[in-house]
């Protein structure tokens, strides 16, 4: 087995999360700022784990509304309907517009429940210290936060469709409260994925060696 | 290890390692975690620079010009992506509104305005005011613009509504397809290190 390889931390050397410069710490200091470019230092995030779960929880709890709470109004001369994400899919689907339906389905359905449930993933086995999958596990972290914007889709169709439809004697699309909740949930979990440090996920191979 | 290379952190995982001269358009990768550590582009500061200018002519222009509208009987009803927050807004969905002109508007034009900031005085061989800090305003500010999902939103909407009436692509949507690829060709080459191995230089 290798030594313990080398790493920031265990020399004593901060890594500035903005500029990337390493620099040592002046002794018995505990609020650090990167002598380039002035960002705080830490060496890791502080508080990440009770942070990430906590923005972690509210966006699962939040899941549900935004789920089931219509994200859209339509009424026209002839009925008036709600629309829920799964609903807009569903139409989508049966319209034809198979290609849309798939792509609403992964940006808002899978690609927020992904991220929860990855992100609890990694919590977890960080929190009990494993040493298990860590590439895998840090690839998970990089996937996670390449995703998470893609879910803001559907808000920006909202928006433009209530924008647009506003014809009188055709149609008018009000926006619906599941919107605000979809919202919250996307920004929540993006705040998620920035307060959990990837670090800590090979912390453990330090702590067995050291 | 002796060699006098400067030593970096990998961001992901904290591996100490040296930087290595790389290759044109090569990519560094993390030895232990595969996190990219930097990449190699020749000319990066001129290439963003031009990248960047380019990017906020058409940023004006997407802003400005109506995106796309919807006719029916002689009505028509345009949107701009201003319009399209205005009507959020007076809509009571205060939220979403925000939510909408801080992801498409606000922190796009921070991230241009903060590239050219940096880039253009460096360019001219002085220093930027307030340097450090902008940096980091740009750093803070980047994964909170997102014009590449707004453009695939516009494209889901007129999809969904081509069969309630007839669409009128407007320039604006044009625009916003070129300053989409425009802003991510900028960030991609936009390398910190060379941008502080610069300022050393000026300075």
């Amino acid at each position: 087995m290798n030594p313990a390889p080398a790493t920031g931390a265990s020399l004593g050397l901060l890594a500035c999360r903005s500029c990337g410069l390493l620099s040592r710490p002046a002794p018995r200091s505990h609020e650090a700022g990167c002598p380039r470019c002035g960002a705080h230092l830490h060496f890791r995030k502080p508080g990440s784990i009770p942070r990430t779960w906590a923005l972690l929880i509210t966006a699962g709890i939040l899941y549900i509304p935004a789920n089931l709470l219509p994200m859209m109004h339509t009424s026209s001369l002839f009925d008036r309907q709600s629309d829920t994400i799964m609903s807009g899919v569903v139409y989508f689907w049966t319209s034809g517009s198979w290609y849309l339906a798939l792509i609403i389905f992964i940006a808002s359905i899978m690609v927020p429940a992904f991220k929860m449930i990855a992100l609890a993933l990694l919590l977890v086995t960080v929190q009990s210290h494993s040493r298990w999958q860590q590439d895998q596990r840090a690839r998970l972290y990089r996937l996670v936060e390449f995703v998470g914007r893609w879910s803001m889709l559907d808000i920006y169709v909202v928006a433009v469709v209530v924008a647009l439809v506003q014809l009188q004697g055709l149609a008018t699309i009000q926006p619906g409260p599941g919107a605000v909740a979809f919202g919250a949930v996307v920004v929540l979990t993006m705040f998620a994925a920035m307060t959990f440090d990837p670090r800590l996920i090979w912390d453990p191979v330090e702590k067995k060696h050291g | 290890v002796t060699t006098n290379a400067p030593l970096i952190a990998c961001h992901e995982c904290d591996l100490l390692q040296r930087e290595v001269q790389l290759p044109r358009g090569a990519i560094a990768r993390c030895g232990r975690c595969g996190a990219e550590l930097y990449r190699s582009h020749p000319d990066s500061l001129e290439r963003a620079l031009a990248l960047t200018a380019g990017a906020i002519v058409l940023f004006a222009i997407a802003n400005v010009f109506p995106i796309v509208g919807l006719e029916h009987q002689g009505q028509l009803v345009q949107t701009s992506l201003f319009h399209t927050v205005q009507v959020l807004y007076d809509k009571d969905m205060k939220p979403v509104a925000a939510l909408v002109f801080a992801t498409t508007m606000l922190m796009p034009a921070l991230e241009l305005l903060a590239m050219a900031w940096l880039l253009l005085p460096l360019r001219l061989g002085r220093v930027p005011p307030r340097f450090a800090l902008v940096f980091r305003v740009l750093q803070a500010v980047r994964p909170w613009g997102m014009v590449e999902v707004f453009m695939l939103g516009v494209l889901v909407s007129m999809v969904k509504l081509a069969n309630l009436a007839a669409l009128v692509p407007g320039i604006a949507l044009w625009s916003f397809g070129v300053l989409m690829v425009l802003m991510a060709a900028a960030a991609a080459v936009f390398d910190p290190r060379e941008l502080w191995a610069r300022m050393s230089v000026v300075r």
